[in-house]
């Protein structure tokens, strides 16, 4: 009933087109439309930080983000955040260096937040990673050693 | 989601007349932090949804105007809380957006988004009382100025009407030396809404304010004009017989978030520490209660 439009984005350094009915959210059209299924969806209402991505440089919850909106936007998902396919990022390395993942959920979008808090702060205290951190939940409540694992890949990039 | 249509006018009377010709059957999208979730819940299901992101004729994010701020209606609060305008004039406000959901919800939640949605937990909803904010609407009849305490009418309702847009948020600069805080209490960190919000506005000319939220069906403004609440050296009895006229005036329900009880007892615990900082602001710039 409603219509369907052709969307341009820039995902992960690659244009994609896909085609969406304005009422599907970008965390959908990740999933369902382009196989990114890094992002993960959760709570669904922009509370739990699972499905965090990056669009033009800002972090944002893609449940509550549609897809026609962001047409001709630049996104940035867990998937991206490797320099190559067979390289780790050294925050991505840390989290498992640090033993920062355990079921390991919640870790996309962690990694994905902690890519963003770092690019705004590149060197943030304990503090200020846990707010940054402060939109991402784990049911594990692993917390220290996520805020371990940001801190020790703020020191490697110095 | 339930499909809908989706819109992204150029212009604000472009954007007016696609809602006043959708009637209700209309909502605007500006952040969607709330917006999205209620499509997503089917609380909300309209046939059009209007993206005011394209709008090319609204103010700037931010512009100092005399007397006042003008925020724009797009403006995001992430941006808003480090701009420097917005931080030199508007410190209580910083203080609130600071604590709105989470960063991924500021870089896309917007003030008029907070007040339009009518929570009576929005968090920047009582310092934008304490700033005498006034909400520039577009409709179908012509450009208007409200005073915000007329706009919020209710729990999810305001004095809007299907065809307004709201396009910027104005907030006043007082001319006097002012001291403004903000305070809230909630049950964890990040991405929880308010159990208690306070916001305190302490003049050079003695007057204190009071914004509260999420103790009655809106968040509302009260005052001492008697001088003693701006007076460090008053006597702690009066103070806080003064304190507790203004609570009478909240009327909190009880709800998964707090007790009545609770929040009546945290709303004097933040009024309190609103009032300290408050005073002590209104020192620094200068100011001196009577």
């Amino acid at each position: 009933m409603t219509a369907t439009r052709v969307l341009h984005l820039t995902v992960n350094g690659t244009d994609r087109s896909v085609a969406v009915e304005p009422h599907r959210a970008l965390l959908d059209v990740l999933r369902e439309e382009l196989d990114l299924t890094g992002t993960k969806e959760c709570c669904a209402v922009g509370e739990c930080g699972a499905c965090t991505v990056i669009v033009d440089g800002r972090a944002v919850n893609s449940c509550l983000v549609l897809a026609i909106e962001v047409d001709g936007a630049s996104v940035t998902t867990v998937e991206g955040l490797a320099p190559d396919p067979d390289r780790l990022s050294r925050l991505q390395d840390a989290f498992l260096e640090r033993g920062a993942v355990q079921c390991g959920f919640c870790i996309p979008g962690m990694v994905v937040s902690a890519r963003y808090l770092l690019a705004t702060n590149p060197d943030p205290t304990a503090e200020e990673v846990r707010e940054g951190l402060s939109g991402n939940l784990c049911r594990c409540a692993g917390y220290n050693r996520i805020v371990e694992a940001v801190l020790a890949a703020a020191r490697a990039d110095r | 989601m339930r499909a809908f249509d989706y819109a992204r006018p150029a212009t604000v009377p472009e954007a007016v007349d696609l809602l006043a010709r959708h009637r209700g059957a209309a909502r605007v999208l500006a952040g969607g932090t709330d917006l999205v979730v209620g499509l997503r819940q089917h609380t909300l299901t309209p046939r059009l949804v209007v993206d005011i992101k394209g709008l090319k004729d609204l103010p700037p994010a931010v512009t100092a105007a005399g007397d006042a701020v003008v925020i724009g209606a797009t403006a995001v609060m992430a941006d808003l809380a480090r701009n420097p305008v917005v931080r030199r004039h508007l410190p209580a406000l910083v203080e609130a957006m600071d604590t709105v959901g989470s960063i991924q919800i500021r870089n896309r939640a917007t003030l008029a988004g907070n007040l339009c949605h009518a929570s009576p937990a929005a968090d920047t909803v009582p310092p934008m009382l304490a700033y005498d904010a006034k909400v520039h609407v577009s409709g179908p009849a012509g450009d208007r100025r409200l005073a915000l305490r007329d706009v919020i009418l209710g729990p999810g309702r305001t004095a809007l009407e299907p065809g307004d847009v709201v396009t910027a948020v104005e907030l006043g600069v007082p001319r006097q030396p002012v001291g403004v805080a903000f305070a809230r209490m909630t049950r964890r960190r990040g991405v929880d809404l308010a159990s208690v919000n306070v916001c305190c506005a302490v003049g050079a000319d003695g007057v204190t304010r009071f914004a509260y939220g999420a103790v009655a069906p809106r968040p509302f403004l009260v005052a001492d004009h008697t001088g003693t609440l701006a007076d460090p050296g008053a006597a702690e009895d009066r103070k806080a017989a003064i304190l507790e006229g203004l609570i009478a005036n909240a009327s909190p329900i009880t709800d998964v978030r707090a007790s009545q009880e609770y929040r009546i007892a945290m709303l004097r615990v933040l009024s309190r520490r609103t009032l300290a900082t408050a005073t002590d602001r209104l020192a620094r710039a200068g100011g001196r209660a009577r």
